[in-house]
This record gives structure tokens, C-alpha cells and sequence, in this order.
């Protein structure tokens, strides 16, 4: 475990749970705080945790939306223009084709005017070549050196033959530097035709893709059907290197997926068929950077959630200390006042017991009151001394017999062991029986009420302690002689259960338990006598007397029939034994 | 004057009578309620002493019963039981008696008692 040295541990961190059933904790303190703290940090942190789990799995789906709708307005758009680019180019050169002879376009100056008109209007032009069917460029207007070339074997010649009408990827071709073009067939009125060719710039391309670079996206580009890069990108290679991942699969509209580069970064990736086109427009980002914003506003949400967390984590086990040391300082107060209220039951009884020996002691003191006035009187009377002198003698006797009877209510009492601490000395319970009961011997006599003892003849000596047995037997005496009505039963029996313990018996035939009341006999202060001056403690006290010799009591009972008491209790109990020892050797040392 | 005089200690009874005979009363004792009742049948008592605490009939009930048979008995009773209702004169404690005195008894508060009785008898005859 953990230690903090600078934490104070909390008073109730080792309270144990030993000692006497009395001044016993009734709580595992030290448990009960760890389900405490446990169950309000389930309680705190739980819907807590979730509602962030949540809440970061909505808006991460709600951001990534975003990111796809984005990414698809702008392939939508790009795609759009780029078409829009193409198409137009190629049906201003489909015009010039259709509107001009062979003748009039085999002119340098026509040609040249063309393509000024051209560059002048929509742009994007780079050069204007005119080709005989033999595929000879026999006119060319342009930066290069490209007249009287022979193109018939390139393929985009053999392309504009079969379809009429042309669009290259981007190529090195005769001048090693990429380009594309754009080529119209028209035939001729002899039968025979001729190819009008046109070169665009890619650098309009790489402008319209900026654009998207601008929207947020890190790297837009085309690629041909075959994954040849047509215009350059930033992280996927120089144009006409190949395209490091697969090659999307035709779709008709534009598409966005969550995918991976060729270094395992999450992407995302918008790709669109340009039509009538060999491009495939291309939108890639990072995810991680797209994300960016989003991951923001993250760990501000986290870092709150963290100090939240410790914070929770912080006052919880505080508030469950603060809460367990007030219960623990109102059981504390319990034991107290407890041990208190136990004090004051024994002087109770003990006032009872005063009473009853007031009343024992004054008979025979009555006696002898009677006696030595009958022997004043006759020594008074002067009578004489030979003829009273038998008489005198046996009221000296008398006096002595009630002195005696006297001395021996005194010594009844005086062998009734203070109760307290525990001492562990051999018991003989017939004994014990006979003591607590002689001082009802009266009572019986009086209210006519028959007490039979069976101890098993059986029985060893105890290894227990005499004044608690004394106690625990003249709580249930007295309280059966109170149930009892006059020419009552009462039943003491002690006999061996098993090897190790043996088994007592009270029993009366009173008016009983009520069923309601039996449940809670046990327990402190809850008595039926408060009006006559009962404190509810008697049989809470003989519980913990009980436990404190580790033994267990029980009881049946019946309203109108009578209540038995079981009391079963080790012949010894070790650990009293032992502490017995400890104490014996501390008195020693 | 005569008087029963009922306890169950014997040695009390027997020796709180020979006193009481040498100052010349006429004492009866009986250490249980049915022997008492049974004297009491036999001769007619001016005064009964009784222990309030006896086995079987109790010196309330032993009053009770010995009132069917002589109405105008009166009636001492002595306790060994301090109790403060009982040093009351005729309260219920005592069914109606005339006095209860606490054991021991010292003899001339007893015979004290027994005056006073014996004088309010005599003036109820008087007239």
C-alpha cells in the first residue's frame, strides 16, 4: 500500500475489534471507509467518465462529418471546374477544326492568330500543331522545335484516328518535359482528314488545386487510371511518379474514406472521375491535423475532466473520513455510555441486593434483640440463679445462633466477586448455583416458589470467571423470580454438551415473552419494567457477561407458559486463559 | 388484655412472648397463619402482633381472615422490610392496622403501643 507519511491516519484506522462484546466497535470502521470512498467514487466518477466517453465519441463523429462533407464540397467543386476546363478547350479547338480548311489552317500566320485568339480569350494554351494523315505535325506554332516530327506511332494519334477527339494524361513526349494535349480529327472534303493538336499548361491545374490546398486540405492532385501522378504533390510524389497507394476504384460521384498512407498515417482521402478524362481528382489530409481544432477543445475538455477527477478523488476520501470518524466517535460514545449505563445497573441491583440483605440481616438481629431483652429481664427480675441459670445459657445460645446466621449473610455477600476485570480462577458451578440462589431463598419461601437445581454430577471444575458466572446467574434468577407469580417454578440445570462446553438452563414457568419484545431482549436499554424501575440493561449486561467468557446465550419463550434461557460456555476459554497468564506474568515482571 | 402474637421465627416469637408475659400481659404465639387462626378460633384476642412477611399466609391475609372471626380485633404489625409506606399508620400496606414497627423491636416502644391501644379501648367503653 501506498504511504503517506505527512497524512495523519484517522483514530478509527485501527480500532479493533476485540476486547469485551461491550466495548466493542459494532463497525469495521476501517472497511467501512473503503466502501465509501469506493462506492462515491463509483458514484462520482462513472457518469462522469461516461458522459466524456460519450461525448468525445458524438463529437468526433460529428467533426469527422464535417471533414467528409467538406472534402466532398470541394472535390465536388474541383471536379466541376476541371471538367468545365477540359470541355471547353476541347470544343474551342473542335470549332477552330470545324470552321477552318486544311488549306486555311496550313498558314503559320493563321495559326499563329489562332492560337493568340486562344490564349488571349480562354487561356491555358501553350502551343497549336497541325497534322496530315500520315501523322506529321506539318504546321506547329509553339516554344518548341516540333514542326515535320512524325507522331503516327505515338498513341494519342492512333486514339484521335479511332474516337475523333482526344484528351492525354500528362506525358514527356518528343519535348521530355510533361505536358498534355488535346486533339480534334476532322475529315476533309476529298475523304482524306487531319488532326488539330493543342498543348495546355498544367500550371492552370496546379492553381485550381491550391485552392483546395487553401481549404484545409494538406495535398490535392490528379492522378491517371493507371496511379501515374499528373500534377505534383506535396507528400505523394513529383508529377509522373506513381501514385505510392492503390488506385481508387471508379465511382461515378465523388467518394471520401478514412484510410491509411503508405506510412501508416490516418488519412483522409476524397477522390473523384474526372469524366471524359483519363484524371482521377485527388483530396488528401491529414487526419491529424485536420483534427487539429477539434483536438484542441479536447484537452481542454480532458484536462478539466482531470483536475475534476482529482479533485472528486481528493474530497471523497476526505468526506468519507470526516464521516466514519463521526460515526466512529458516536460508537466511542456509545461504549461510553454504555460502560456508564452497565455501572449504574450494577449499582442498581446492588441497592436491590442491600434491601433484600437489610431484610435477611434484621430478623435474626431481631432475634437477638428479643433474647438479650428477655435476659436483661430475668437478670433484672432477680431470679434465682439455679433455677435460670439453664435458661440464661440457652438464650446466650440463641444470641450466638443468630449472630452466626448474621455472619453468614455477610460472608454470602461478601463472596459475591465485585464484577470488572477478568479473572480466570477453577469454578465449581454447583457452588456458583447455590450462592446466587440462597439469596432468594426467602423470596421462594415466602411467595411459595419451587426451585429445583440438577447439575450434572459430571461436571468438572471451570476454568472461568467466578464473579461474571455469579452476575450472569443472578440476572436471570432475579429476572424469572420477577416473572414468576407466587407458587412459581423455577429450573436450573447445567449439564456437558459436547467435549468442550457445557450447557446451562434457566427456567420459569412467569408470564413469558411477548414474541415482538424476545427479538430484542438482548439489546441495551429496551426493556417492558420501566415502571417499575427496570433500566433495560440486565440482560444486555448478561449478553456481553456471556460473550466475555465465549460463550452464547439464548432464549425461548411463550406468553403465559414460561421463558428458558440456554446458556452454553467453554469448560475454559483459552484466550482468557492466556490473558490470564500475560497478566499474572506483568504483575511478575 | 390479651394478645396472639404470630412470626414464623420461632426463637423470636417464643422469646418476644415471655417478655411481654413478665410485664404481665397474657401473650398466645403461633409461629404460622393457621395456627394463629386456630387459636383465635378457640379464644377471643384483644390484640394481634404480626409479622407482615410470612411463608404461605401473608400478615395481610392473616388479618383479613382473623377480622371474619373477631371483628374487633386490633391489629401491630412488624416488618423486617424498611419501607417508608410501612411505618404509616393504617395505610393500605397494612390492610387498616393500627401500627407497623420495624425489627427489631425495642420492647417499650412496643409496650407503649400496647397502652395506647389498650386505652382507646377502654375509652370506646366508657360511654
Amino acid at each position: 500500500m501506498v504511504k503517506f507519511p505527512w497524512i495523519k491516519k484517522p483514530a478509527f484506522w485501527d480500532s479493533s475489534l476485540q476486547g469485551p462484546a461491550a466495548e466493542r466497535p459494532h463497525f469495521d470502521f476501517r472497511r467501512m471507509w473503503y466502501r465509501a470512498v469506493f462506492l462515491m467514487l463509483c458514484a462520482a466518477l462513472l457518469p462522469f467518465l461516461t458522459l466524456a466517453w460519450f461525448d468525445y465519441r458524438i463529437s468526433r463523429q460529428h467533426i469527422e462529418n464535417e471533414i467528409v462533407l467538406r472534402a466532398d464540397r470541394l472535390l465536388s467543386n474541383t471536379k466541376r471546374t476541371t471538367s468545365y476546363f477540359l470541355d471547353e478547350r476541347q470544343a474551342a479547338l473542335q470549332f477552330i477544326a470545324q470552321d477552318n480548311s486544311f488549306a486555311q489552317l496550313d498558314d503559320d500566320r493563321r495559326l499563329t492568330r489562332l492560337l493568340n485568339g486562344l490564349s488571349g480569350t480562354i487561356g491555358g494554351f501553350v502551343d497549336l500543331g497541325l497534322f496530315n494523315a500520315e501523322g506529321r505535325q506539318i504546321r506547329y506554332i509553339g516554344p518548341y522545335a516540333l514542326k515535320d516530327l512524325d507522331y503516327s506511332q505515338e498513341p494519342w494519334f492512333q486514339s484521335v484516328l479511332v474516337s475523333g477527339s482526344y484528351i492525354s494524361d500528362v506525358y514527356l513526349g518528343f519535348r521530355e518535359e510533361p505536358h498534355m494535349v488535346i486533339a480534334v480529327r476532322r475529315e476533309t472534303e476529298d475523304g482524306s482528314f487531319f488532326v488539330l493538336r493543342a498543348t495546355l499548361s498544367t500550371a492552370w491545374f496546379n492553381q485550381q488545386l491550391a485552392h483546395v490546398t487553401e481549404g484545409g486540405f494538406g495535398d490535392s492532385f490528379l492522378i491517371n487510371h493507371e496511379g501515374v501522378i499528373q500534377t505534383s504533390s506535396v507528400f505523394y510524389g513529383e508529377v509522373l511518379k506513381r501514385f505510392p497507394l492503390e488506385v481508387p476504384p471508379y465511382e461515378e460521384d465523388t467518394r471520401v474514406l478514412m484510410t491509411q498512407d503508405q506510412w501508416d498515417r490516418p488519412i483522409i482521402m476524397g477522390y473523384s472521375y474526372i469524366p471524359h478524362s483519363p484524371f482521377i481528382l485527388l483530396v488528401i489530409g491529414q487526419q491529424e491535423e485536420l483534427l487539429r481544432p477539434w483536438l484542441n477543445t479536447r484537452y481542454a475538455v480532458v484536462s478539466f475532466l482531470l483536475v475534476s477527477g482529482l479533485l472528486i478523488m481528493l474530497v471523497i476520501p476526505g468526506v468519507a473520513t470526516k464521516l466514519v470518524s463521526d460515526i466512529y466517535r458516536a460508537d466511542q460514545e456509545r461504549i461510553v455510555a454504555l460502560r456508564e449505563a452497565a455501572q449504574a445497573n450494577k449499582l442498581a441491583s446492588l441497592g436491590r441486593m442491600a434491601a433484600g440483605v437489610a431484610h435477611e440481616i434484621n430478623n435474626p438481629l431481631a432475634i437477638i434483640n428479643e433474647k438479650a431483652g428477655l435476659l436483661w429481664d430475668l437478670l433484672a427480675a432477680q431470679l434465682e440463679a439455679g433455677a435460670s441459670r439453664e435458661k440464661i445459657l440457652g438464650l446466650i445460645d440463641s444470641i450466638h445462633r443468630a449472630v452466626e446466621r448474621c455472619a453468614g449473610i455477610t460472608r454470602r455477600l461478601l463472596s459475591f466477586a465485585r464484577p470488572g476485570e477478568m479473572r480466570i480462577q477453577p469454578v465449581n458451578l454447583a457452588e456458583v448455583i447455590g450462592e446466587v440462589l440462597e439469596f432468594h431463598t426467602k423470596e421462594a419461601e415466602f411467595r411459595d416458589i419451587k426451585v429445583r437445581v440438577e447439575v450434572a454430577a459430571d461436571l468438572p471444575i471451570l476454568a472461568s470467571d467466578r464473579g461474571k458466572l455469579q452476575q450472569i446467574f443472578h440476572n436471570l434468577v432475579s429476572n424469572a423470580f420477577a416473572a414468576m407469580a407466587d407458587g412459581g417454578h423455577l429450573h436450573v440445570t447445567a449439564t456437558r454438551r459436547d467435549q468442550d462446553h457445557l450447557l446451562i438452563t434457566v427456567t420459569d414457568d412467569g408470564h413469558g415473552i411477548a414474541e415482538e419484545d424476545l427479538k430484542r431482549i438482548f439489546e441495551p436499554f429496551y426493556t417492558t419494567k420501566a415502571k417499575k424501575g427496570g433500566t433495560g440493561l440486565g440482560l444486555s449486561v448478561t449478553y456481553g457477561l456471556v460473550q466475555e467468557l465465549h460463550g452464547q446465550i439464548r432464549v425461548e419463550s411463550a406468553v403465559g407458559i414460561g421463558t428458558r434461557f440456554f446458556i452454553t460456555i467453554p469448560w475454559q476459554s483459552t484466550e482468557a486463559v492466556e490473558n490470564q497468564g500475560k497478566q499474572d506474568a506483568n504483575i511478575a515482571g | 388484655m390479651r394478645i396472639l402474637l404470630v412470626d414464623d421465627e420461632e426463637e423470636l416469637v417464643s422469646a418476644l412472648a415471655e417478655r411481654l408475659t413478665l410485664r404481665g400481659l397474657a401473650v398466645d404465639w403461633a409461629t404460622s397463619g393457621a395456627a394463629a387462626l386456630e387459636l383465635a378460633r378457640e379464644r377471643k384476642y384483644d390484640l394481634a402482633l404480626i409479622d407482615m412477611k410470612m411463608p404461605k399466609i401473608s400478615g395481610i391475609e392473616l388479618k383479613r381472615k382473623l377480622e371474619v372471626i373477631n371483628p374487633e380485633l386490633e391489629f401491630i404489625f412488624m416488618s423486617g422490610h424498611g419501607s417508608a409506606s410501612v411505618f404509616e399508620d393504617g395505610t393500605d400496606e397494612t390492610g387498616g392496622a393500627s401500627f407497623c414497627l420495624l425489627k427489631p423491636v425495642e420492647i417499650e416502644f412496643l409496650l407503649g403501643k400496647i397502652r395506647t391501644l389498650r386505652q382507646r379501648a377502654g375509652d370506646k367503653e366508657k360511654p
